[in-house]
């Protein structure tokens, strides 16, 4: 097991170097001179040199990386240029939401359409497989921010349900204290229903977005997979040793057919880390990813590099994370390593 | 598996026959193709004509779609827009077609540090989450519709490359290519005459499998503002200009443009789905 | 004559497929003693596990019983509700398959699979479980079983895995086994090692076993009895010694004829003419044979007589080879 999860760990090295060179690399192929555009328009030809040296950019390139890669090791990922803030920084504060937001998408995806793939394949031509396959076709033909915005139309404008889709919480209640970053866990552990209830209310609709987006895959691998092993020869002989049909279905079937489903999740959670950034700008959502989407309009570059950087890393660690669940339920990947 | 023998045109009809909804599909995608060459020549209104008078009227006989908060017909923007779309998303995975193709199978068929490039390059993009990418993609090399066609090749390029690969490399060993190059034939033939023709298919299929990504991608990088600026009709930046009218109820304005992008990438996966069982049966699920 | 083991009356089955209905089994007759062998051989196509996954209940959902019962004991199986069935199956009535590897779950310990069966039918402990699956391994001869049992299916042998499929089968003491070519794929010393260990427990136990196989050769060597399958028809069953010495049925003598060994040189070895009858046809013929048939005679689009599902011997044909014939 332990040297599944080295194995593991190694091979995530080279994709985590391709990220850091790939990262600086977009930096480079920026349009025209950092430094000048930095220094404003009104600068002279000598202090546009002298932020170009304080920059770096008149370096050679490779010495360039250098600094660049020891920056990231001290966990500097520069300056915002419209709120002066440090990138890494902001990043930190933002994250959390972000985290929350996709986590919390996710879990409920995976909670619907889990089961909907299940019983569809368990109860081919029944009325849930029926709707498991328009789901899994239509959902992902759904784009995520319009899929939001039709949510905040009958929930927030017609029925009333949902508070107007602004941020984390309502204006009247005050965060709880940060532990996780998480409103949800914080205000269990600061034992404040009030504000639990508020930040679930926020969380609903933005979550159901992302899961409506996420729920189509899953339920097609859950289904796809599930009927494939449902007719394969080792169930046939846990059917015919008598076990109960709980039985076959959870302790046979099931944890087989969910292995495909976890490989699956690598690619979902690459589509969700996408929406997510639509979705905060739906929902005005304090994460990373509407901070991005402002610095990319103000074409601040530093904040829209340390997003990147920040969700490669995030990926590649829950992948990881993914690769390392597969290994724990399946022997033959495991023992191999 | 080579493309239009009397089999698979039997075999097409067989699976279109069985499953009506690729008939559906189809007939989207001729309406789709119909709105993009002949749009603006069809709709009412000058899809950029704004009048205040007439500004945020509900669907009516007059405005079907109704109009926007400049009093533009929703209905003719939207129609028009399908064009810029379509070309956005057929540029980008054609663009990807040629690149992820020719490199997929030059490291199939010519294996070694050729393989090992192509594929590092594809792991390295597929590290990143897609859009994410995209953003930083279009971000470095400027705000245009151009760098959106380019962002979204890129992300699509692993997907094309490995599926190439795949097919090149199974056959690379294939009896007819061993045939070929014993009768003297070069590598660049081999690949042009013999790998290519039977890559192809596969590909196509892979072609209208991303398009409808194509279209989520762009319209996902315009919602946020990236591309394509206003007033210029594309169904991204409309549903982010009606999508502050959501919160007091004017749901047209978004409602219409998304509709027509979530039509137009369901199709094209439905085509996608489709064209795959056509060509190859065994990946059906 | 003793109550049967199992009895299998006018079973008929149907698939429903993309390209019509298929009639897999029509009105299928025979039966099994206590401790006796039976074995089923046929074409594959012919139905033999077919019959075996309807007495089971294990057929594919496509698949309709449209009559017949299968008596096991006083329980026609093919009415049971799924919870007696489910109730039976691994406790009275086992069966083991082909290609042993694939029938065995790939990411559960081969031991856990046995203790599952045992935890289910055999009133065992969930502490006791573990040691009885490892001697179940150790009865149907894995040596080290302790080891073995917790080991995963892709780390053993196919023949290794077979085994442990026995011992699954076997782990309630049915009192009857269906063994569906549970050689084929293996190698001949193997082949001859697990046949053994079924024997041995059949003799032992007092279990029947229904056999099934498409070499005769196997069937002759194991069997007490051998019904012949053609196209979802049986269309003769004989005790072993008769059947190889005066076979009734034209099909009977022409796979005979075309097995190995019951011939002294090889190019007396024949092959069957023509296939099998298209399933799915709407009119098919009385006697499925009849295409294929040196002795086809008008009389043979006739219905065929009805068997007796509980007699020792059966035969489907209007024109039968005479008895007196010479082997």
């Amino acid at each position: 097991m332990l040297s599944l999860i080295l194995n593991r760990l190694m091979s995530a090295i080279p994709s985590l170097i391709g990220v850091v060179i790939v990262t600086f690399l977009l930096t480079r192929a920026l349009p025209g001179d950092p430094a000048a555009y930095f220094a404003g328009p009104a600068a002279t030809e000598q202090a546009i040199a002298e932020i170009r040296a304080k920059l770096g950019t008149d370096r050679p390139l490779i010495e360039q990386f250098g600094r660049y890669v020891k920056d990231l090791v001290r966990g500097e990922l520069g300056q915002s240029l419209t709120t002066g803030q440090p990138v890494a920084r902001e990043i930190a504060t933002r994250l959390p939401a972000s985290a929350e937001l996709t986590l919390i998408g996710l879990m409920l995806a995976v909670i619907l359409a889990v089961p909907m793939g299940i019983i569809a394949a368990t109860k081919p031509g029944s009325a849930i497989d029926h709707v498991t396959r328009v789901v899994s076709t239509a959902g992902v033909s759904l784009p995520v921010f319009f899929t939001g915005l039709l949510l905040v139309y009958v929930f927030y404008f017609r029925l009333g349900w949902a508070p107007s889709p602004v941020g984390r919480l309502d204006v009247f209640l005050s965060p709880p204290a940060h532990v996780t970053g998480f409103y949800l866990v914080d205000s269990i552990l600061a034992r404040d229903g009030e504000v639990f209830f508020g930040a679930a209310k926020q969380l609903a609709l933005p979550a159901l977005s992302l899961s409506i987006f996420a729920l189509a895959p899953i339920a097609r691998m859950t289904r796809a997979s599930m009927l494939a092993v449902l007719s394969s020869d080792f169930v046939r002989t846990a059917r015919a040793s008598g076990l109960s049909p709980a039985e076959v279905i959870v302790t046979y079937a099931f944890r087989n057919a969910v292995l495909p489903v976890i490989t699956t999740l690598g690619m979902v959670l690459s589509f969700l880390l996408g929406a997510n950034v639509l979705v905060e700008k739906v929902f005005a959502w304090p994460g990373i990813g509407s901070f991005a989407v402002e610095a990319l309009i103000a074409s601040d570059y530093a904040p829209v590099q340390g997003f990147v950087l920040t969700m490669a890393a995030l990926y590649v660690t829950l992948n990881l994370l993914i690769d390392i669940a597969y290994g724990l339920i399946d022997p033959r990947v495991r023992l191999d390593s | 598996m080579s493309g239009a023998s009397p089999g698979a045109l039997a075999h097409a009809r067989y699976v279109i026959g069985e499953n009506p909804v690729t008939g559906f599909a189809f007939g989207l995608f001729v309406l789709i193709l119909i709105a993009a060459i002949l749009g603006p020549a069809l709709v009412p209104y000058d899809p950029l004509a704004s009048n205040t008078s007439r500004a945020l009227q509900a669907p009516s006989a007059q405005h079907w779609f109704g109009t926007d908060q400049l009093g533009r017909d929703i209905f003719s923007r939207v129609v028009v827009a399908t064009r810029l779309d379509l070309t956005i998303a057929v540029a980008s995975v054609a663009l990807v077609f040629v690149l992820g193709g020719l490199s997929g199978i030059a490291a199939g068929f010519f294996g070694g540090w050729v393989e090992r490039i192509v594929m590092r390059i594809a792991d390295t993009i597929m590290a990143f989450p897609l859009f994410v990418l995209a953003m930083g993609i279009v971000a470095a090399l400027g705000n245009s519709v151009t760098n959106i066609v380019i962002a979204t090749a890129i992300v699509n390029f692993p997907l094309y490359a490995r599926v190439a690969r795949a097919e090149a490399n199974i056959r690379r060993e294939a009896g007819f290519v061993e045939a070929a190059r014993l009768s003297g034939n070069g590598d660049a033939r081999i690949v042009l005459f013999q790998i290519l023709p039977n890559v192809f298919p596969i590909l196509v299929v892979q072609m209208s499998l991303t398009m409808g990504y194509a279209i989520l991608n762009a319209a996902g990088l315009s919602f946020i503002g990236l591309g394509v600026r206003p007033p210029t009709p594309e169904w991204g930046i409309m549903v982010a200009e009606g999508a502050a009218f959501m919160v007091s109820g004017e749901w047209w304005i978004a409602f219409f443009p998304g509709v027509a992008l979530m039509l137009a990438v369901f199709c094209f996966n439905l085509l996608g789905d489709g064209l795959r069982d056509i060509v190859d049966p065994r990946r059906r699920t | 004559m003793a109550t049967p083991a199992l009895l299998v009356e006018d079973l008929s089955v149907e698939f429903r497929t993309r390209g019509g209905v298929v009639k897999a089994l029509e009105r299928v007759n025979f039966h099994v003693a206590k401790g006796e062998t039976v074995a089923v051989v046929g074409e594959s196509g012919s139905g033999k596990s077919v019959t075996a996954y309807a007495v089971m209940g294990i057929l594919d959902p496509a698949a309709r019983v449209t009559s017949g019962r299968a008596v096991l004991g006083a329980l026609d199986l093919l009415q049971a509700d799924r919870h007696t069935l489910a109730g039976l199956r691994g406790r009275e009535i086992a069966m083991i398959f082909q290609n042993p590897r694939t029938a065995l779950n790939p990411i559960r310990r081969v031991g856990d699979q046995i203790a599952d069966v045992l935890l289910r039918h055999a009133n065992v402990t969930p502490n006791a479980a573990p040691k009885t699956a490892i001697a179940l391994l150790e009865s149907v001869g894995i040596t080290d079983p302790a080891r073995r049992a917790k080991a995963y299916p892709f780390e053993l042998s196919g023949g290794m895995c077979q085994r442990v499929m026995i011992a699954i089968a076997l782990a309630a003491r049915p009192s009857l086994l269906i063994a569906d070519e549970p050689t084929t794929g293996l190698d001949v010393t193997t082949q001859a090692v697990i046949m053994d260990i079924i024997a041995d427990r059949a003799a032992r136990t007092g279990m029947a076993t229904i056999f099934i196989t498409h070499d005769l050769g196997l069937a002759a060597e194991r069997a007490d009895r051998i019904v012949v399958m053609h196209a979802g028809h049986v269309v003769e069953a004989q005790p072993k010694a008769a059947l190889f010495a005066t076979p009734r049925h034209p099909y009977t003598a022409a796979l005979i004829a075309a097995t190995p060994g019951s011939t002294s040189r090889l190019a007396d070895l024949r092959t069957i003419a023509g296939g099998l009858p298209d399933l799915r046809a709407a009119d098919l013929p009385a006697c499925r044979y009849a295409a294929r048939c040196p002795r086809r005679l008008a009389l043979c689009a006739q219905p065929l007589p009805a068997l007796d599902a509980a007699q020792k011997t059966a035969l489907a044909c209007h024109n039968p080879l005479p008895v007196e014939r010479a082997a």
